[in-house]
C-alpha cells in the first residue's frame, strides 16, 4: 500500500522532507496554516498571534486544565505566497532544540486534491536525528504511563 | 577483533551507502562491485566485510566468485528507525484531512 505521508531523511544531512497528499483542494489545505480555528483543531493548540505576511510573526500556546502552559512555540514568517508557499522559522520554547527553518509548499493536484511538502532544516545533523527519535521516546513514555495506569489499581 | 553490528554505523559511510544502492536492483560479485568504484579493491573489500558483519549484505558462493545481495529484513530495520516520526505526522495529517473535509462539506456561514 502506498503511504500517504512520506519522510525523506538522508543519512548525515541536517534536513528532512515530509510530503503528504490530501483529498481536498489546495486553497482549503492552505487554511490549515492560516485559519486560527483550523490550526486550533488539528494542532490542538491556541493561536496567540499569527501574522500571515512577510516579516510577520506567530505564536501558539497550549495550556492544561489547570491553566499551566505545557507547550509554547513561535517564529517569524519570511515568505508568504497565498495558497502556494510559506517560509518560516519554528521554535519550541523552553526546550533545548533551538529554532528550525521550514519551507512549506502547497501543490494543486488533479481532481481537487493537493500536496503539502515540508522541508525542515535543523542546525545540525545531531539535532535533526534527535527530532526524528523524539516520537519514539515519547511513544515509549506513553506506553509506560499507560502501563502504570493499568498496574496502579492492582497494587 | 572489531565487533561492528550497528547497522546505523554501517550506513554512515558514503561508499557503503553507494554499495547498498548498487545492490538494490541486482546481486553482484565482489569483483564487479569493486570495478564500479575508483577506490582500491582492498578498501571496497573492507566495506563489503563491514556490511556483511552488520548483516546488511548476504554472501553467496557461486563457483569461484562470492556474490553479494541485500538483506531486506535488516534494511527494513533502518527504515523502521524513522517510522514513529512518520506515524506521528501521519496521525496529525489524517486528523487535519478529516477537519478540512468537514469544512468542505459544511462551509462556515459567514466567510472571513
Amino acid at each position: 500500500m502506498e503511504l500517504k505521508t512520506k519522510i525523506h531523511a538522508e543519512d548525515g544531512q541536517q534536513d528532512l522532507v515530509i510530503t503528504r497528499d490530501f483529498d481536498v483542494p489546495r486553497a482549503l489545505l492552505f487554511t490549515a496554516y492560516t485559519d486560527p480555528e483550523i490550526i486550533a483543531q488539528w494542532m490542538g493548540t491556541r493561536v496567540l498571534k499569527l501574522e500571515s505576511k512577510r516579516h510577520g510573526s506567530w505564536q501558539f500556546e497550549t495550556t492544561d486544565a489547570q491553566g499551566n502552559v505545557v507547550f509554547r512555540a513561535g517564529g517569524v514568517i519570511h515568505e508568504f505566497i497565498p495558497d502556494q508557499k510559506i517560509t518560516r522559522t519554528f521554535e519550541m520554547e523552553n526546550t533545548p532544540f533551538g529554532p528550525q527553518l521550514e519551507f512549506l509548499e502547497f501543490e494543486a493536484l488533479p481532481n481537487d486534491t493537493s500536496r503539502l511538502r515540508m522541508h525542515i532544516v535543523y542546525r545540525s545533523v545531531a539535532q535533526r536525528n534527535q527530532q526524528l527519535q523524539l516520537p519514539f521516546a515519547k511513544g515509549l513514555n506513553m506506553a509506560h504511563n499507560r502501563l502504570e495506569d493499568v498496574v496502579r489499581p492492582l497494587k | 577483533m572489531n565487533l561492528r553490528r550497528d547497522a546505523f554505523q554501517a550506513i554512515a559511510d558514503p561508499t557503503r551507502r553507494a554499495i547498498l544502492l548498487l545492490l538494490a536492483s541486482q546481486s553482484l560479485s565482489a569483483g564487479a562491485i569493486a570495478a564500479s568504484f575508483d577506490t582500491a579493491r582492498p578498501t571496497v573489500s573492507k566495506h563489503l566485510q563491514i556490511l556483511t558483519e552488520c548483516e546488511l549484505l548476504k554472501q553467496e558462493q557461486t563457483g569461484r566468485e562470492i556474490y553479494y545481495h541485500l538483506n531486506p529484513s535488516r534494511m527494513k530495520e533502518i527504515a523502521d528507525f524513522i517510522e514513529p516520526f512518520r506515524q506521528m505526522w501521519d496521525d496529525r495529517f489524517n486528523k487535519l484531512e478529516t477537519i478540512l473535509k468537514e469544512r468542505q462539506a459544511n462551509p462556515p456561514k459567514d466567510p472571513r
